[in-house]
């Protein structure tokens, strides 16, 4: 799933939508990172959950 | 009376109290030994003496007047730079901050300590804006390593370690988002604490990642950090994410020992993907507690995946506007991450905050058989600084993200965790183990600890000049 990732393409739209400059010795890095991303996307997207499941950040005992 | 660079927090707070020795001539000591040994190993980016003398001078009249003013009085101690501190811009390790305004006030937990009778002595390197593991930092330098300054201290509260690694403080505070306690704890041989997520007030602190940050102590031992956790616990109006409870002390608890405590090996994902001295450290640990069994935590791999989207989408959403308009001024290695991570979908930000959650529902099953689990820390001993790579499992991985593999899980969970330093005889540097309880029972894991430290399994020397 993450192999068919064309990460200049994202860079390009997203640097021109969220007017962020990215300068071309930025660029390698920022691809790495999102490639990275992807993969970490891929792990949690698996996990499956209910529609009713929360994102409540509430930690007690 | 007195006491050098390896006295604890503890030991300090009963000279002091007894009057064996002044407040002051405990803070001209650290004095010194920041002035001697600062210079080479990069710990502090502000000493505030004056401040500091003050301070004392004040506390020994309040002594000498027959006041007692607290368990931690005349304590040195110090913060990591992103704890905003009177006078001072909150720097959070960044070129940017530097143009801030100074402070106006102190941070919650500083005033704390201080109302237990500690002694701010300074500010901390640390690596820029949190998003690191290596205690490097492109504009200050890299806090070095005390037990071999090659090395790394580790991130991002990089300053923290090598402070009181050096006995330059016996106590500091620091951050923990993804595991900068524990890395810096790991690989400088200390004993550091990242309690429950919401147990511990943020206020007045620059922020990283609203979701998972924690604030926390480390010290070279374990009643040390029972003694500042207890003296900072408690609801705050300036951190919207801390509880509104309190729970009691701790320290009392530490003479409770291990009985009745049921210890486990966190197995699978926490048995590989690092160098056998992790592992040998988490079963030397367990062998000396009696420990055998092991226990799996679900969907551990998938908690750090969804802690690593987390804090690229908020930290990004963080310093967008900075982005924008000083990108140049960032350090490269954390501004290539933060465009990054303000590129990813929404859909995959808000799916592994429900990962986060269910991970911390599926551990509260795995608590109900269990007290205290046992994990590695880091996945090796310090790198050198600027290594890029290490060899794990016969893949070349890159350092920066992968020293806070065993970390993240946890804090991705908001689980209180100890980390106590393991030494092997030969080796110069330690490796940390990772010391986890329930939420909310730090009593648990620091009990564990100091059973540890009694032993000897685990222990904090000052690394030697």
């Amino acid at each position: 799933m993450s192999g068919d990732f064309d990460a200049d393409r994202l860079i390009d739209a997203m640097s021109e939508l969220l007017a962020l400059p990215v300068s071309p010795d930025c660029r390698q890095g920022i691809a790495l990172h999102l490639r990275v991303a992807r993969t970490m996307a891929d792990s949690v997207l698996a996990v499956e959950l209910p529609d009713e499941a929360e994102p409540a950040p509430v930690f007690t005992p | 009376m007195t006491l050098g660079p390896a006295a604890t927090a503890s030991e300090i707070a009963a000279a002091v109290r007894r009057r064996q020795v002044t407040a002051r001539a405990v803070l001209e000591a650290c004095l010194v030994t920041i002035e001697r040994r600062n210079p080479t190993l990069n710990a502090f980016t502000a000493v505030l003496a004056a401040r500091a003398r003050a301070r004392a001078d004040a506390l020994d009249a309040a002594i000498a007047g027959g006041a007692d003013p607290g368990l931690l009085v005349g304590v040195p101690f110090a913060v990591k730079n992103l704890f905003d501190v009177t006078g001072l811009p909150t720097l959070a390790g960044s070129k940017i901050n530097r143009s801030r305004a100074p402070a106006t006030r102190d941070a919650t937990l500083i005033e704390r300590l201080e109302a237990a009778g500690a002694i701010l002595v300074g500010a901390l390197n640390m690596g820029e804006y949190a998003y690191d593991f290596t205690g490097e930092n492109a504009h200050d330098g890299p806090s070095r390593n005390p037990h071999a300054p090659a090395h790394m201290s580790g991130g991002s509260s990089g300053g923290s370690g090598t402070a009181v690694a050096s006995g330059m403080v016996p106590l500091a505070l620091a951050s923990d988002t993804n595991g900068s306690i524990r890395v810096p704890s790991s690989l400088c041989g200390l004993f550091g604490l990242k309690p429950t997520y919401g147990r511990l007030s943020r206020g007045g602190t620059f922020p990283f990642v609203a979701s998972l940050d924690h604030l926390g102590p480390m010290a070279r031992s374990v009643a040390d950090l029972a003694a500042a956790f207890d003296a900072m616990a408690g609801a705050d109006p300036l951190d919207p994410a801390c509880a509104r409870r309190d729970d009691g002390t701790t320290a009392p608890k530490l003479a409770l020992g291990i009985s009745g405590l049921r210890i486990r090996i966190a197995g699978d994902y926490f048995r590989h993907g690092g160098h056998p001295e992790a592992f040998a450290a988490v079963d030397r640990v367990a062998d000396a507690l009696g420990v055998t069994e092991t226990v799996t935590l679900p969907l551990a791999a998938e908690a750090r995946a969804a802690a690593y989207l987390i804090t690229m989408s908020e930290g990004a959403a963080l310093h967008h506007v900075r982005l924008r308009d000083r990108l140049d001024d960032f350090d490269p290695d954390v501004r290539d991450r933060l465009v990054a991570g303000a590129m990813i979908p929404a859909s995959w930000v808000a799916k592994a905050q429900k990962v986060r959650r269910t991970f911390h529902d599926q551990m509260l099953a795995v608590f109900e058989k269990a007290d205290v689990l046992l994990a590695p820390a880091t996945p090796c001993r310090a790198p050198r600084i600027g290594q890029k790579t290490m060899l794990i499992d016969g893949r070349e991985m890159p350092v920066r993200p992968n020293l806070g593999v065993f970390t993240q899980p946890i804090s991705c969970g908001g689980l209180p965790v100890v980390a106590v330093p393991v030494w092997t005889e030969g080796e110069a540097l330690p490796i940390g183990v990772q010391v986890i309880a329930a939420p909310w029972r730090e009593d648990h894991c620091m009990r564990v600890a100091a059973e540890l430290q009694q032993r000897g399994i685990a222990s904090a020397p000052v690394a030697p000049e």
